[in-house]
């Protein structure tokens, strides 16, 4: 796809602190137009933040942004253009979902009628007349991603658009954010499930402790990565040995999730097998894999040891 | 303004709320205005605090309202509970951050949202008070009340004149409701704050110590209602209630348009 020169999103030294803490350091970053770009990072990570501030809902403490070209100290000019969905779906509950919809249509200015049309594309035909409070958790996470497609938006955030969908749901997600960005809309989605990320996503900015860590293609990022090995023990104290032994032997390893990560080609696997043998140890599981997002966001944020 | 205005509308004419309001705000003003008739020989009285009202003030040309005019304090703490929530709620339910996106500017936010609370104050203040006089003259023939005067020309003039005051009133304790959901985000400690400050507070200083009313927000609010009592001047009610509102709007409106929106 070709991209446009205009980032839909441009961070530089973007700031949130708060009294001690800062929720967002320096983040500098863009977004292409037209593209369907990964938010990504822990929790607590400042991804929320970083979405609020690029919202105009709170003011940053130092740095500047642009989003469609504009300002962000003045939303105003672009958030006509912007659909968003933050933190989750948040409605009245005793209005109906389609009520709902049409106060912020009425709000924005928004031709009413799309309303009905929103409703039956996100999957809730024949429930719009309902209140919001009888609503299951997918079918408000549905109704927050129809809020956000009121305008017919250039740039769409969504910030954990798939919570509480179930599988056929969170195809469905998939399939429509694709087809929005092959009608050019960019979108700009934050996420913890990094496998969806990387099916849909052609950028990716990953935020650790407010910190920008990557902020680019994703193909550049897992080009960077290496080849890893997981492996998987019998006895689970054995990891520490594996470990031990893959590091003597020059291969960074981490262990998570009650494996060890090792660094290193698929031609070393037979190799690792047979030291293992020799020092006893066996081995219940023994993958070569090929770079990932998952591996690669554990990597680069630090995950658990 | 006029989408937000509109927009307002969408939330506040939901049955439980717009009817729900109604009927609370008709059955406090259907058993005060029937208790000023019902009770009129009653040597506990048949007014506010105890005081006695004849025959010969009801039967004057602002007779009709005189039940009205009482009950403007009481509906202005219904719209002040309505306001406080519906402000609050935007909070606590997170909708501030949506209908922000939507209308970035926050002042033509807030600005549109006081729009909608003064014309539905106005359709409050005209159906109870249409309410408020029927039952007045309903009553008067059982009270023996005289109501010869009350629709002469000094008659609709002392209606036209306490519909204002009550509509001031009310609109007065729906500002005062709107910064108090704005400064605490709580639609429970609002409205609590509020009513325990109204009803119980107030009340208690003012027994103890009676010329501290003269200062008090909800005295001089309701003393407009009733365009002045005996104890405190319509002039001096309006021009310290008008105060203290003026101040909670710039207050509520300055915090509303520069706080960061974080839920």
């Amino acid at each position: 796809m070709p991209l446009m020169s205009t980032p839909a999103i441009s961070v530089d030294g973007l700031t949130k602190q708060y009294e001690k803490i800062a929720a967002v350091k320096a983040a500098t970053f863009t977004v292409p137009k037209g593209t369907i770009c990964g938010f990504v990072g822990p929790n607590g990570a400042g991804k929320t933040t970083t979405i609020r501030m690029l919202l105009g809902l709170i003011s940053p403490s130092s740095g500047t942004g642009t989003v469609l070209g504009h300002s962000i100290s003045e939303p105003q000019k672009y958030l006509s253009s912007v659909g968003a969905m933050i933190e989750g779906p948040a409605f009245y509950p005793a209005l109906s979902g389609a009520e709902n919809l049409r106060v912020l249509a009425t709000m924005g200015g928004i031709d009413i009628n799309r309303v009905d049309e929103l409703i039956d594309l996100v999957g809730l035909s024949g429930r719009g007349g309902d209140k919001y409070k009888t609503y299951s958790l997918g079918m408000k996470q549905r109704l927050g991603i129809a809020a956000a497609l009121l305008p017919n938006p250039e740039l769409l955030i969504l910030d954990e658009p798939t919570n509480g969908l179930d599988p056929e749901g969170i195809q469905e997600v998939r399939d429509l954010l694709k087809r929005l960005a092959a009608q050019g809309t960019t979108v700009f989605v934050s996420s913890h499930l990094l496998s969806e990320i990387e099916i849909i996503s052609q950028f990716i900015v990953m935020l650790r402790k407010g910190e920008v860590v990557f902020a680019g293609a994703i193909e550049e990022l897992l080009f960077n990565q290496k080849p890893t090995i997981i492996v998987k023990t019998e006895n689970e104290r054995d990891l520490a040995k594996i470990a031990e032994i893959a590091r003597a032997h020059g291969h960074p390893t981490t262990i998570r999730h009650g494996q060890a990560h090792i660094e290193g080609p698929h031609q070393w696997a037979p190799v690792l097998n047979k030291l293992a043998f020799e020092a006893g140890i066996t081995l219940a599981e023994l993958t070569p894999t090929l770079p990932n997002l998952e591996e690669t966001f554990f990597e680069m944020t630090g995950g658990q040891s | 303004m006029i989408q937000v205005f509109f927009a307002e509308w969408r939330k506040i004419r939901r049955p439980t709320l717009f009817f729900g309001t109604f009927a609370a705000a008709l059955f406090f003003n259907g058993l005060i205005t029937s208790f000023v008739y019902l009770m009129i020989d009653s040597p506990d009285g048949n007014g506010d605090r105890g005081r006695r009202i004849g025959r010969d003030v009801l039967g004057l040309a602002s007779g009709s309202v005189y039940g009205f005019a009482s009950i403007g304090g009481l509906l202005g703490i219904i719209v002040l509970c309505v306001f406080a929530a519906q402000s609050a709620q935007e909070y606590t339910y997170g909708t501030l951050r949506n209908l922000l996106v939507r209308q970035p500017r926050r002042l033509v936010l807030l600005m549109g949202k006081y729009a909608a609370m003064k014309s539905f104050a106005l359709l409050f203040v005209v159906i109870n008070a249409v309410i408020s006089v029927a039952i007045s003259i309903y009553l008067s023939d059982r009270a023996k009340v005289s109501t010869d005067l009350w629709f002469t020309s000094d008659g609709w003039s002392a209606i036209a004149h306490t519909l204002v005051n009550v509509y001031i009133s009310i609109v007065f304790y729906a500002v005062i409701g709107i910064a108090l959901g704005i400064f605490l985000r709580s639609p429970i400690s609002a409205i609590s704050i509020a009513l325990v400050w109204l009803l119980i507070l107030e009340n208690l200083i003012g027994a103890v110590k009676p010329v501290t009313l003269d200062w008090m927000p909800g005295n001089q609010l309701a003393t407009i209602a009733q365009g002045g009592t005996p104890l405190l001047s319509y002039s001096h009610a309006l021009i310290l209630g008008s105060s203290y509102v003026l101040l909670a709007l710039v207050a509520s409106s300055y915090l509303f348009a520069k706080r960061d929106v974080a839920n």
